[in-house]
């Protein structure tokens, strides 16, 4: 059999090279979920919200973000920017607010959904009992529709992270990037180090997500 | 039974749609007073009851307990909820909290109770209804009687002035009915003051101080002698309406 070049790692610092790129694709989508989740939460209470213009608006968000290529969204923080407004905004920043922007409102479709999904008679219970409406909010249909939110909301998650990777794109080097380089730099003493390098880059994101979706299980298991 | 009105129902109009549901109904309940309300699917019955919550807004007349209005939207709401108890027909624990927390909720929320106090009380009133040992079970783990009368509970800790009960045991199991009904005739003894919808028609004649019978929003008999009511009603409606709920089919032919 041929070498599966996974030796090229280990010359040099390349290991190390690959793990800050992994660092910085990490940081970029916690971040990015981060602020997706919290966010995402509140756009999902407005989505559900009595006021028709209220909800055009975010029914409108939501197509544009569907409909735009995250990759389209990107080129125009980070460059379309630039020239029309004069902002100068960095790599990696652009990258949080794209997939923020994205995320909030996946997350926040997310939400909604979950709670239109419970039952009204559970708001009236909670009115019954002299609950007002934050009360009611707080204590009873937000942890519910928390739970049912889980096992959706880590698949975004996941698929955030997976997408981060786009980010090579605007010029910002996490792991593939370092993956590229590394087998760009050692195409003649090591053809085969594509194979190598990009698996292991592979088993870096399943290392990340796995644990993720473990969780997800447990918790699901937990509230079930 | 006092001789002191604590809710009076004036003139109340209720409309869906431009449908109506409720015309002019009219209402005075005493304090320990029981009425029990029975009619057809439809006739409006649960949704006085969601009415007399503020659950719904009305369309006319007005809701007063003790002397101050009942409204949805109004600025009281919360307040005039807290002393109308209600439990629904299909029990409407909270799943995701303990038998506990679900019966503690609004004590600790709404009333602002010390825990200590709030929950020594509702271990009381738990062992009343005999699920002491059930308290920190889900109401994924208790049967459909337990559930309400867990349901039972939660509304009685808060203390309310007048108790209503949308059809509780229509969705129960024949079996565990009785438990329910056991509950609820022990409140009415001790001068519970409460509005039931039931189609339990044994049950609404040994509890009632006062029936009422609706049908298309209205009050078509009202007795304050069941055991005369359900013997003799006096209107036609009534009758046929009782007559539904005994089985007079027969196999046999010519007998």
């Amino acid at each position: 059999m041929q070498s599966l070049g996974i030796d090229v790692l280990f010359k040099g610092s390349n290991f190390m090279r690959l793990l800050e790129g992994l660092r910085t694709a990490v940081r970029i989508s916690m971040i990015s979920v981060t602020i997706s989740i919290l966010s995402g939460l509140a756009v999902g209470v407005l989505m559900t919200s009595k006021n028709r213009v209220l909800r055009l608006v975010f029914r409108v968000y939501l197509e544009i973000v569907r409909i735009m290529p995250q990759m389209v969204l990107l080129f125009i923080v980070y460059f379309g920017t630039t020239r029309v407004f004069g902002w100068n905004l960095g790599a990696e920043l652009s990258a949080i607010i794209v997939f923020s922007f994205w995320g909030a409102a996946e997350m926040g479709d997310l939400v909604r959904g979950a709670l239109v999904s419970i039952p009204r008679i559970q708001y009236e219970s909670s009115f019954a009992l002299g609950m007002t409406r934050a009360q009611t909010y707080l204590h009873v249909i937000l942890p519910q529709s928390v739970r049912r939110l889980i096992p959706l909301s880590i698949n975004l998650v996941t698929r955030m992270i997976k997408t981060t990777s786009l980010v090579i794109m605007i010029g910002i080097v996490e792991v593939l990037k370092v993956a590229q380089q590394i087998i760009e730099a050692n195409r003649r003493n090591s053809p085969n180090a594509a194979f190598g390098v990009f698996a292991v880059v592979f088993l870096l994101y399943f290392l990340i997500c796995w644990p993720i979706s473990r969780l997800s299980t447990y918790l699901e298991k937990r509230w079930s | 039974m006092t001789e002191r009105t604590i809710l009076k129902i004036s003139h109340l109009r209720k409309e869906y749609d431009g449908r109506v549901i409720l015309n002019d109904f009219s209402l005075e309940v005493k304090k320990g007073e029981v009425i029990v309300i029975i009619g057809p699917s439809g006739c409006g019955k649960s949704t006085l009851l969601r009415c007399l919550n503020a659950l719904e807004d009305i369309q006319g007349g007005e809701i007063l307990l003790d002397g101050n209005r009942v409204q949805k939207n109004s600025k009281n709401v919360s307040v005039m909820r807290q002393k109308i108890g209600m439990v629904f027909q299909n029990y409407d624990l909270f799943p995701h909290k303990t038998v506990l927390e679900n019966i503690l909720l609004a004590p600790l929320k709404v009333q602002k109770r010390k825990r200590s106090e709030a929950e020594r009380e509702a271990l009381e009133l738990l062992e009343m209804v005999g699920l002491a040992d059930r308290r920190n079970d889900y109401p994924r783990q208790l049967s459909g009687g337990q559930k309400q009368r867990i349901a039972i509970v939660r509304a009685l800790i808060m203390h309310p002035e007048i108790l209503l009960l949308d059809e509780i045991t229509a969705a129960l199991d024949p079996e565990t009915v009785h438990e329910v009904l056991e509950v609820v005739l022990s409140l009415a003894k001790n001068e519970s003051t409460m509005i039931i919808v039931t189609h339990e028609m044994a049950f609404a004649k040994a509890i009632a101080d006062r029936v009422l019978f609706m049908e298309h929003g209205e009050i078509v008999e009202e007795s304050r002698n069941p055991g005369e009511f359900f013997a003799h009603p006096k209107t036609e409606r009534a009758q046929k309406f009782l007559q539904s709920f005994e089985y007079q089919g027969t196999k046999r032919c010519g007998k």
